[in-house]
C-alpha cells in the first residue's frame, strides 16, 4: 500500500490505496466520486479525463501514487446544480449529449482545450477532442457548444 | 494488472539504485505505454520507479545551436516550447491532448515502438541522447523492434537536437490511434541531408537513396522515382507492407516539398 495525499476538488484526501490502484478507481471507488466514467479503460475513449494540475488527462492511465501532492479536478468539481460551469451550460442548451456517458470527460477535455487555446474553430475543435469518443451525438452538437461555451469562459 | 511495489525516486541517483536493486523493475514515465501494458499482464514487474519527482529531467532548452529536450518533457511542452517548427509540428501530432500532456520524450524512444513519432524526429535531425552515464549518437540508438542501446537501469536524462537549416515531418496516422502508419522526417543541417522513416519498418531507419538524391538536388522531383523495398515491412490490417513502400515516397516528397 502507499499512503497518498493529495486535493480533489479543492479538499484535501489522505488515503491508503494498492500500489496498482489507478485515478480512475481511487475516484470512484474510494472517494465515490463516480462522474468519472470508465468507458474503455485502455486510454481510448477519454471518459475518465480529469484535470491534473489543471491538464487534462485519462484518469483510468494515471496511477493514484502519481497524483500525491497534485490537485484533481472532476467533473463534480467545475458547477453545481442553479450554477453550472458555463461548458456544462453549453452542452445543455445546445443538447450535446444522449446517453451522457461521454459527457463528464467531454466536459473536462472541453474545458481544458479552451483554457488552453486562444481562439478556436471547429476545426479546433474537433482535432482538440481527438482523445474523447461519443458513440451517440455524431459530434455536431458538441462542437457547437464548445464553440459558444469559449465566448463565456 | 498484477501487484508490484510503486516508488517515487528523488534523483536520478536514488531512481537507478532502486532500479538495480530490484529483480525485476521499471522507470515510470508519463505511463502511457507503461500503464496499459501492465493492465493487459504482458509485463510483469516487481518495482514500478516513477521518474516524475525528479526535477533536472523537465523542461526544453534552446542555446545557440541546439535544443536540448529532458527526458521527462511532455510532448505538450515540446509543441509548445521547441524552436524547431518540425519538432513541433510532429509532438503536436502525437495520439490525443490527454496523452500529450502526459507522454514524454524519454518514454517514447525508449520504447521505440515501430510506429512512434519521435525516434523519425531523433533519427532524422541527428540528435545526441543523452543519459545518467553516457551520450548516445542516434545512428546507434535505435537496434531494432522494441530495442534500443540502453542498458538495463540507464535513464534517458535529454535529447540534443542540433538546429537543422531545414526540416519537415510528414505522416500518414492511423485514424484510430494516430501513431504513424508511415512518418518521415527530412532534413538538412549543415549541407547533410537526412530522411528518416517511421512506422512501414521493423524499426526506425534512414532512406540512403532518398538522401543521396536530394544531396545532389533538394526537391521533390529528385526522390520521385526511387522504389523503396518493402520486402522486410509491418503488413497488417491498417496498410499492406506494399502500401507502406508507397507512402515512404509520398511522405517524404511532401515533407521536400514543404521546405524547398
Ligand atoms: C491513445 C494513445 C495514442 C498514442 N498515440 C501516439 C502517436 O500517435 N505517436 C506516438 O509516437 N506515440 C503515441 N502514443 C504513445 C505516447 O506518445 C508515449 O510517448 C509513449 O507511451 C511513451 O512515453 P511515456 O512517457 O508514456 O512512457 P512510459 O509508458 O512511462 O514508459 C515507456 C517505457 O519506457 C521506459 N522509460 C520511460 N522513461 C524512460 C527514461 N527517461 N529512460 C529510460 N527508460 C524510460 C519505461 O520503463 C517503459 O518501458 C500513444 C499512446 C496512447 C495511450
Ligand atoms: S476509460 Fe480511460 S480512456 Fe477510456
Ligand atoms: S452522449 Fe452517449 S456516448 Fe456521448
Amino acid at each position: 500500500m502507499v499512503d497518498v495525499t493529495f486535493s480533489v476538488n479543492g479538499k484535501e484526501h489522505s488515503l491508503s490505496v494498492n500500489d496498482n490502484a489507478l485515478l480512475s478507481e481511487t475516484l470512484r471507488e474510494s472517494l465515490n466520486l463516480t462522474g468519472t466514467h470508465i468507458g474503455c479503460d485502455t486510454s481510448q475513449c477519454g471518459s475518465c479525463t480529469v484535470h491534473l494540475d489543471g491538464k487534462a488527462v485519462k484518469a483510468c492511465t494515471v496511477l493514484t501514487a502519481q497524483a500525491a501532492g497534485s490537485e484533481v479536478t472532476t467533473i463534480e468539481g467545475i458547477g453545481e446544480p442553479g450554477s453550472l460551469h458555463p461548458m456544462q451550460e453549453a452542452f445543455n442548451e445546445h443538447h450535446a449529449l444522449q446517453c451522457g456517458f461521454c459527457t463528464p470527460g467531454m466536459i473536462m477535455a472541453a474545458i481544458g482545450l479552451v483554457n488552453e487555446s486562444e481562439s478556436l474553430d471547429g476545426d479546433g475543435v474537433r482535432k482538440g477532442l481527438d482523445g474523447n469518443f461519443c458513440r451517440c451525438t455524431g459530434y455536431h452538437n458538441i462542437v457547437k457548444a464548445v464553440l459558444s461555451a469559449q465566448q463565456n469562459m | 494488472m498484477y501487484s508490484f511495489r510503486y516508488h517515487r525516486a528523488a534523483s536520478i541517483e536514488e531512481a537507478k539504485e532502486l532500479h538495480t536493486t530490484s529483480d525485476e523493475g521499471a522507470y515510470l514515465a508519463g505511463g502511457m505505454t507503461l500503464i496499459p501494458t501492465l493492465k493487459q499482464r504482458l509485463a510483469d514487474v516487481d518495482d514500478v520507479i516513477d521518474l516524475g519527482g525528479i526535477e533536472s529531467l523537465k523542461g526544453v532548452m534552446t542555446s545557440g545551436t541546439s535544443m536540448k529536450v529532458g527526458g521527462m518533457a511532455v510532448h505538450n511542452e515540446v509543441a509548445a516550447n521547441a524552436t524547431i517548427d518540425a519538432l513541433r509540428h510532429l509532438a503536436s501530432g502525437i495520439g490525443d491532448p490527454q496523452v500529450r500532456n502526459r507522454g514524454t520524450i524519454g518514454g517514447s524512444i525508449a520504447n521505440n515502438d515501430p510506429a512512434a513519432d519521435y525516434p523519425a524526429a531523433v533519427l532524422g535531425l541527428n540528435a545526441t541522447i543523452h543519459t545518467n552515464g553516457r551520450t548516445i549518437g542516434a545512428d546507434d540508438f535505435f537496434t531494432g523492434m522494441f530495442d534500443t542501446a540502453l542498458g538495463d537501469s540507464e535513464i534517458v536524462t535529454a535529447v540534443e537536437f542540433p538546429m537543422p537549416s531545414r526540416a519537415a515531418y510528414i505522416k500518414f496516422p492511423n485514424p484510430a490511434s494516430r501513431y504513424a502508419v508511415v512518418g518521415v522526417m527530412v532534413s538538412e543541417t549543415n549541407g547533410n541531408v537526412r530522411v528518416a522513416v517511421t512506422g512501414a519498418g521493423t524499426c526506425v531507419f534512414r532512406a540512403s537513396a532518398m538522401e543521396e538524391a536530394l544531396t545532389n538536388e533538394f526537391a521533390a522531383e529528385s526522390i520521385s522515382g526511387i522504389s523503396i523495398d518493402s520486402s522486410s515491412f509491418n503488413s497488417d490490417i491498417h496498410a499492406s507492407a506494399e502500401y507502406r513502400a508507397h507512402l515512404v515516397g509520398v511522405m517524404a516528397q511532401r515533407a521536400v516539398s514543404q521546405i524547398s
